[in-house]
């Protein structure tokens, strides 16, 4: 943790004093470029024809739909996420076991592979062509090009999210606190609750606002599986999409702030529950 | 937190519920540049159907490169009506699970494509590179845009609206290739669907050239960035293209939505359809509504794929298949 190194011997306060201010301007000039512009640039062009053109795009039956679509789908795939997360962060911090190794690298699958491909997996899948498509049409379960599809795609997706976030800090704090609470002979269930929960609250909630966002962001692997009904399987990505297909560029824009105010709002529930981590960290003394 | 979980699934389940609707609903998977015709004409038809038979009806769309959704059909998107840009991608409908009978092309008039369209050349204002016919697409310095045979309907008309008129100018398929080849090896990027490849062009100043639908060109000159930034150039021959429409059956059959279907597809074929299928720049085949229509659609020689290719079966099997013209000649990133 870059927390514990010796501050003071730091090499890069020790560069002369161009190298420290060009190596700033350089960054500072591609975030201008390439963050900073480009969200500009939405803003602008949402609002170029003004607050009742932005507001007429947003309220759209269509635009409604898929903001409704979207947060249903973030819903759902994060809270099954939050559990996945926290039962596997559990299960590789506190046991040893044979394929540990593997089970870890495969938590890690969603990040690697194209989402595309991951969309394609559930058509193969429980398309009508796939593996289970003739059994699921026999009892009319509809998965694909619907919302159950748009859901498992964007839960493959942001699998990674909060076990990701909670391995490394669970494997840092040890488990000492719970081998106590049992020893003094709280059940497994309200040792999770009052003894792990509270621990890694925090590192858990960064977990959720990361997966959340990508939720709500995806737009891959829901394109191959949502079969494009608008008003129906179109989430907020998709209808961006048709709206700038159909020269709608200020609407497709208008729609497009909303999803990054979404992101800013992210951004700064990142930081501030980050903020608290590291105050947390900071006051605990060192186990 | 408990708590909190409650309030989430409960609030999820409210949405589900939100979502659900008691109406009839037809869906109509279509092509990409279908949206503006489709937009208007669901609006008439629905008007008509609430007239004829009391109901209220839902019609939603779906659109995407016309392969791709005659995929997406095939993988289980429940479609009533599917109004694709050509005839082999609802017989793909018929050879992968049997959704539509054999003849389906037989069931309405006119080849079951109540519309037509041709390939033209959009151009940038003022046509700096002088692009005229044909021939000029294959000068080294012209960047052409089309979109990806493999997956748009569109795409495919443009690729053998070339062939053909080189098939019938240079004599022969062997010149014809060499022709297409070279006209592939203009092309910087090719987009999945037939809007796709029009944004590029359009919106984002790719090529001097895009290989469009006529009612795609047309669109782009009324609605596209830019107004008087472009000009149509129609070559002077092109390919008679007939994007068709079905119902399919193991759909309505299931979901008891035949007859409103059928009706749905007739209606195309109505005065009032025609006109909004004219308005929305696609060829009418009713007379009195072309005629009425013959400023917007300028006379030009056109072939059709049965002359020329046999029929789409085989144009599909020599071309497009893995394996076939396209592969062969169409290498990417290649200048």
């Amino acid at each position: 943790m870059s927390a514990h190194l010796p501050r003071k011997s730091s090499v890069a306060l020790r560069d002369p004093r161009w190298l420290r201010w060009s190596l700033l301007a350089i960054a500072l000039a591609f975030v201008a470029l390439f963050l900073v512009l480009p969200l500009l640039a939405v803003f602008g062009y949402a609002f170029e024809k003004g607050l009742d053109v932005w507001r007429a795009a947003v309220v759209d039956e269509e635009a409604r739909a898929a903001i409704r679509l979207t947060l249903l789908v973030a819903a759902i795939a994060v809270p099954l996420n939050t559990v996945f997360g926290v039962a596997a962060a559990w299960l590789v911090t506190r046991y040893s076991f044979r394929g540990k190794g593997l089970l870890v690298s495969l938590i890690d699958l969603p990040f690697a592979v194209s989402p595309v491909i991951a969309g394609l997996i559930y058509v193969l899948l429980f398309g009508k062509q796939g593996w289970l498509g003739p059994w699921l049409a026999d009892h009319d379960v509809k998965i694909i090009f619907a919302v159950p599809g748009i859901v498992l795609a964007t839960t493959f997706v942001t699998f990674p999210f909060v076990a990701r976030e909670l391995i490394p800090l669970m494997q840092a704090q040890g488990g000492d606190e719970e081998r106590a609470a049992i020893t003094l002979g709280a059940s497994g269930w309200s040792m999770f609750w009052r003894v792990t929960l509270p621990k890694i609250g925090w590192g858990l909630l960064y977990g959720v606002i990361l997966c959340n966002a990508r939720a709500i962001g995806e737009f891959g692997a829901v394109s191959v599986v949502s079969g494009h009904i608008r008003g129906l399987t179109n989430t907020m990505p998709l209808h961006i999409e048709v709206l700038y297909n159909e020269y709608q560029r200020t609407a497709a824009f208008a729609v497009a702030s909303l999803l990054a105010l979404f992101a800013l709002l992210t951004l700064v529930l990142k930081q501030i529950v980050g903020w608290r981590m590291r105050r947390i960290a900071a006051t605990e003394p060192d186990a | 937190m408990r708590r909190t979980i409650a309030a989430v699934f409960a609030s999820a389940l409210f949405a589900l519920g939100g979502l659900a609707h008691a109406d009839t609903t037809l869906l109509n998977v279509s092509y990409d540049p279908t949206r503006e015709l489709y937009r208007e004409f669901n609006a008439a038809f629905a008007a008509e159907w609430k007239q004829q038979s009391g109901e209220d009806l839902k019609i939603n769309q779906s659109h995407g490169g016309s392969g791709k959704q005659s995929r997406s059909v095939i993988d289980g998107l429940e479609a009533d009506v599917v109004t694709l840009a050509l005839a082999y991608d609802i017989d793909a409908l018929h050879e992968h699970g049997d959704l539509v009978p054999a003849d389906w092309q037989k069931r309405l008039p006119d080849n079951s494509a109540p519309y037509t369209s041709t390939v033209v050349f959009l151009v940038r204002k003022g046509n700096p590179k002088g692009i005229k016919d044909w021939d000029d697409l294959v000068k080294p310095d012209v960047g052409v845009i089309t979109p990806n045979p493999k997956t748009s309907g569109g795409a495919r008309w443009n690729y053998l609206a070339a062939w053909g008129y080189a098939k019938k100018k240079y004599g022969g398929d062997a010149a014809a290739q060499e022709f297409v080849g070279k006209l592939l090896k203009n092309v910087p990027v090719l987009d999945t669907g037939a809007r796709g490849a029009t944004t590029t062009f359009v919106e984002r100043g790719q090529g001097d050239v895009l290989l469009a639908w006529e009612n795609e060109a047309l669109l782009a000159l009324a609605e596209g960035g830019g107004k008087g930034q472009f000009e149509i150039v129609v070559p002077s021959i092109s390919i008679l293209a007939e994007p068709p429409v079905t119902v399919v059956d193991k759909v309505v059959d299931k979901r008891g939505t035949r007859k409103v279907a059928e009706a749905y597809l007739k209606y195309l074929y109505s005065p009032q359809g025609q006109e909004i299928a004219a308005k929305n720049h696609y060829r009418p085949r009713d007379a009195a509504v072309a005629a009425k229509y013959a400023s917007t659609f300028p006379k030009v020689p056109l072939f059709t794929i049965d002359e020329v290719f046999g029929g789409w079966q085989n144009a599909q099997k020599t071309h497009f298949a893995d394996g076939g013209t396209f592969d062969k000649i169409y290498v990417p990133g290649a200048k």
